[in-house]
């Protein structure tokens, strides 16, 4: 066990130098111009070539990549500080460190994240698991069409109604917002509940249908009906027997779902104006501050790698089969 | 629909035909396996066929028997060249087409023909059974006397469907209709060798005769050549004129039917037959020995080694680890009749003083009963 | 009540003697197309100690009669009727608590392919020792103890350590004899092996069947042993089943029915198969058509569209009315019981030879 973790993070040290190398030649040795984008409009040639010295992109390709790689794992120099590992440059619009700037957002996004998927476990797996006991009954009736209909909404649907009965026409709950948790854990709790929640219940609609198909798949298979077979009692079998493999297919799209959230819920986050790591990509996008895009893309992707090797010790812990391959 | 065939009675075994069809020499195909850190390499391989000799004369039906994982299946997809061999030469009709390349392959192709095993994902649920019938002329531009279609629907009527059943889906078809669908399939382009993979196993029983009465013909009327892979001894038997008997990627011992069914002389096939559950109408069903071997066939990623079935062979000595045996024709076996085994068994299958039983639960189990065959076992 | 009636060479009856007996069970299953009458009337008895075997084809209804017996069909979308009494407890109307004191304990089961019967996330000494526990009340230790001993005498080789083992880890043949073992572990009076060998090869099928036959020796289970091969059937029954669509069609012991099968689809079963001292220059004679849908099965005798003989019954016997099977040795058919043995004379012995 303990190999394959460090094989799997050797293998994700190898996969995120590539992806460094991916996104530093796609972005700075790219035909656009990153001197001239970091100007703006109107700029003069003089000061294009200042900016070229400045940041130097003079120098050659492979001297660049270099920097920028070496400042990633032990910081660098820019003309108006030093930058400290891990480093993924300076913002061209803000002048802020990236760095500095993600971890600035991502208790945000962190806290939306964790609060999200504890929600959505025990209420979505929770339900579907329920509903598969109970196959056929009013309670799973009642659960498929809830989620049916909950699914089948949007976050910026449902998030302007909760803040619109929650916030502006009762009063009876603060505008949403992040407050560090050190700060006040209330407020903070407070602050964020209504955007985690509101999250929550679109994914736990899809977890709730998941859960259930799963469970129903593995109650129909023959080791479950085996287990039967040697006189184990329904409860016994459905929470020993079929529990386990159907986390298989639960425990892949959450591993997908929790490294899409820490990457940033931009929908989320805007729907509550929030300032998340996701505001933050769509803020680089669009203004093209390369260097903060690229930093939080490969903030996201490291996110990535550790969710699915996380997913990997899951499935082994899971399943004897996946452990000894 | 004609699902009695009526067909005069079949002659016997043409002797063994003096024109070769098919020749294969020491035909390998190991699988890679790959693993290790940080780079993955080949770690091992799967030896799932291992220096195969076999002979197909023209017109003739040769079965190939074994348990699973024996390679026999692999053969017939080497042979078919739906795998690339690793090693070793096929030589059909005088050309080695080891490693033809398509275009060479091409007039090769439509004259071997496969049936395979599943009747229900080996067509194509989508296609009309006529254009699965026609698609093989089509893609070899074949534009038979009187035109495809009219062609189709001889092959229907030949396989015993309804010709009018010419744009019906598969799934409108059982199981045995299925698999008439792909002998159609097969017959199309006139080929003079057919490799069938088990292609009756998936079948009920009332289907299966039905099938292999409708190769029976074929083969007979036809004069092609079969390739008849199998697990069920039975069906070989009635099906083919020559038997390989194929254990973990090797042929241990080939021969005419009567010689391999009934004058044995490797222990795995005495093994084989042995085990083989028949119906027992006479009472005289206690003339035939009995052998249990123990456990399961070893793995083809490391097969022992010198003879492979030495760990399960009840006459193993030294000499069976160090040294292989090769296929030789022993003496007092006809010709032709070749056995891999350095302490071959006697060529007949009554049965012995004492059986063979080397499954140590059975030996346990029979030796109590045997003890107090009188007083009632005690329960715990 | 019926039992089958024994040859001469019945050993003297002890007590009651059928120890399972099925009356006329009725299993439907309700899908999308219709209701599928998986099983239509069927009566039979089990006989302490002894092994029923049913043979059938696919949709023959002889897999889905063990599970009704067990009470593991589904109930949302199955309906069984009749009677199943084992030992004279009424099974079909039994509570799920009653059924599950028994499973596993006074009735087991041994499945097919015990790749996807076993479960993959425990290790078979778990899987093992957990009906033991239940039903004995046994400590974890005296359970481990006997599941060591039950795996040593299936034949698994060094059973303290492969207790440990999960079943991927086991091989074709020593998983089926872990499944075994599991279901001879509360020393059940009822086995039911379902396709036991299917699954296997010839030379470790030899190996499973033998095992079976001298473990029932040992423990006095009585065993339904149900499969599609007649060849593994003779060697283990004592009577036999033969199933068609649903009903029962023939049965008496195992000698009676191979060697003088009176119901025509028994003839065509056997007459389909090649045998190993066969007559190579004989062509097999195959049942024409396929087994009916049992969404709409054909009125009457069900084997009648396929059956070659039935213009010898005169009228319209064998397509509207149901022939009855009689108690002990017989077969449901409408031929009268000369033309059975003339034309199995002259016509079915000479296939056999």
């Amino acid at each position: 066990m303990l190999q394959f973790i460090i094989r799997r993070l050797a293998g994700a040290v190898v996969t995120l130098f590539l992806i460094g190398a991916v996104t530093f030649f796609l972005f700075i040795a790219g035909p656009s111009d990153y001197a001239s984008l970091a100007c703006g409009r109107d700029c003069s040639p003089t000061r294009i070539a200042d900016i070229r010295e400045a940041l130097g992109l003079n120098l050659p390709v492979a001297t660049q990549f270099w920097q920028f790689m070496s400042g990633i794992v032990m910081g660098r120099d820019f003309p108006d500080g030093h930058c400290a590992a891990p480093c993924l440059g300076q913002s061209f619009y803000s002048g802020d460190m990236v760095w500095d700037t993600i971890l600035d957002r991502f208790p945000t996004t962190l806290t939306l994240t964790v609060g999200g998927t504890i929600c959505f476990l025990i209420f979505g797996v929770g339900a579907g698991m329920i509903s598969a006991y109970r196959r056929g009954s009013t309670l799973d009736k009642f659960a498929t069409g809830s989620s049916m209909v909950l699914s089948s909404f949007q976050i910026y649907f449902l998030g302007p109604i909760a803040l619109t009965v929650l916030v502006y026409s009762t009063g009876w709950m603060e505008d949403p917002g992040y407050v560090p948790i050190s700060e006040d854990p209330v407020r903070w709790f407070v602050g964020m509940s209504i955007p985690v929640v509101v999250m929550a219940t679109i994914f736990t609609a899809q977890y709730t249908r998941m859960a259930r198909a799963s469970m129903i798949e593995q109650l129909a298979e023959e080791h479950v009906r085996t287990a039967r077979a040697k006189g184990m009692t329904k409860k016994y079998v459905f929470f020993r027997y079929a529990w386990r493999g159907s986390l298989i297919p639960i425990v892949t799209v959450l591993g997908i779902d929790i490294s899409s959230m820490l990457g940033g819920a931009v929908v989320t986050e805007l729907t509550f104006s929030l300032q998340g790591i996701g505001r933050l990509a769509v803020n680089g996008a669009m203004t093209r501050d390369l260097p903060l895009t690229m930093g939080v893309m490969m903030f996201g992707a490291f996110f990535i790698l550790i969710v699915n090797i996380l997913t990997d010790i899951a499935y082994a812990w899971i399943d004897p089969r996946v452990r000894l391959s | 629909m004609s699902d009695n065939l009526t067909l005069p009675a079949q002659q016997g075994p043409t002797d063994a035909s003096t024109e070769t069809l098919l020749e294969v020499q020491g035909l390998t195909k190991h699988f890679p396996i790959y693993g290790g850190f940080p780079i993955k390499r080949k770690v091992g391989a799967v030896q799932a066929v291992d220096g195969v000799d076999l002979t197909v004369g023209v017109g003739e039906s040769v079965g190939l028997v074994g348990e699973s994982g024996c390679g026999k299946s692999t053969t017939g997809r080497l042979i078919t060249r739906l795998l690339e061999p690793t090693a070793g030469k096929i030589n059909y009709m005088g050309q080695d087409i080891t490693h033809a390349s398509r275009r060479q392959l091409a007039p090769v192709r439509s004259e071997i023909q496969m049936i395979f095993q599943d009747p229900y994902s080996s067509l194509n649920p989508r296609q009309t059974v006529g254009s699965i019938i026609k698609s093989p002329m089509e893609v070899n531009g074949i534009e038979p006397e009187g035109g495809q279609e009219k062609k189709v629907r001889e092959l229907l009527e030949l396989v015993g469907l309804n010709p009018e059943h010419y744009n019906r889906f598969p799934h409108e078809f059982s199981g045995g209709q299925r698999q008439r669908i792909g002998v159609a399939r097969a017959l199309a382009l006139n080929p003079k060798l057919i490799v069938a993979d088990e292609p009756v196993s998936a079948l009920d029983v009332s289907i299966q005769a039905q099938v292999v009465n409708l190769l029976q013909k074929v083969q007979q009327e036809l004069g092609i050549a079969f390739l008849f892979i199998a697990h069920d001894l039975a069906i070989v038997r009635h099906f083919s004129q020559r038997v390989a008997v194929m254990y973990l990627g090797k042929v241990v011992e080939v021969g005419d039917r009567d010689s391999i069914y009934n004058r044995p002389r490797h222990p795995y096939t005495h093994a084989l037959l042995s085990a083989v559950p028949e119906v027992a109408v006479d009472d005289e069903a206690g003339d035939k020995e009995r052998i249990r071997l123990y456990g399961d066939v070893p793995s083809p990623i490391s097969p022992p080694s010198g003879c492979r079935f030495r760990t399960r062979c009840w006459k193993a000595q030294d000499k069976c680890a160090s040294e292989e045996p090769p296929l030789l024709q022993l003496s007092g076996n006809r010709d032709g009749h070749l056995t891999a085994c350095h302490f071959p068994e006697d060529p007949t299958t009554e049965a012995r003083a004492e059986d063979v039983v080397l499954d140590p639960a059975l030996k346990a189990l029979e030796k109590d009963t045997a003890d107090d065959t009188e007083s009632k076992p005690a329960k715990d | 009540m019926t039992t089958l009636t024994k040859t001469e060479d019945a050993p003297a009856p002890t007590g009651p003697e059928s120890f399972l007996s099925v009356r006329d069970l009725r299993v439907q299953f309700s899908t999308e197309d219709g209701i599928v009458k998986a099983v239509d009337g069927l009566s039979f008895d089990v006989e302490r100690g002894k092994t029923l075997g049913i043979v059938g084809e696919s949709g023959s209804g002889k897999s889905v009669t063990n599970l009704s017996i067990l009470g593991l069909h589904n109930p949302r979308t199955s309906s069984v009727d009749g009677e199943i009494l084992l030992d004279g407890q009424e099974l079909v109307t039994a509570t799920d608590k009653e059924l599950e004191q028994l499973r596993g304990n006074k009735m087991a089961m041994i499945f097919q392919d015990p790749l996807t019967a076993l479960s993959p996330y425990y290790t078979v000494g778990r899987q093992l020792s957990e009906p033991f526990m239940k039903h004995r009340g046994a400590s974890k230790k005296e359970a481990k103890d006997r599941a060591i001993q039950m795996l040593e005498k299936v034949g698994i080789p060094q059973p303290k350590v492969r207790f440990d083992d999960y079943p991927h880890q086991f091989s074709g043949g020593m998983r089926q004899r872990a499944m075994i073992a599991m279901a001879l572990m509360c020393d059940p009076d009822l086995l039911i092996a379902d396709e036991p060998t299917t699954a296997l090869d010839v030379t470790v099928q030899a190996q499973i069947l033998d095992l079976l036959k001298d473990l029932q020796q040992e423990f006095g289970s009585a065993i339904i042993f149900i499969t599609h091969d007649l060849g593994v059937i003779s060697n283990m029954a004592d009577d036999l089943l033969v199933m068609y669509a649903g009903r029962a069609v023939e049965r008496g012991s195992v000698k009676e029915v191979l060697r003088t099968p009176q119901h025509p689809y028994t003839w065509g079963l056997l007459s389909s198969m090649p045998r190993l001292d066969g007559d190579i220059h004989e062509m097999l004679t195959p049942i024409p058509g396929s087994p009916p849908s049992l969404l709409t099965p054909p009125p009457g005798c069900r084997f009648h569209p396929r059956c070659a003989f039935k213009d010898e019954v005169a009228g319209t016997l064998c397509s509207d009315t149901r022939p009855p099977l009689a108690d002990g040795r017989a077969a449901a058919c409408h031929l009268t019981a000369e033309q059975k043995q003339t034309i199995f004379i002259d016509k079915i012995q000479p296939r056999l030879r």
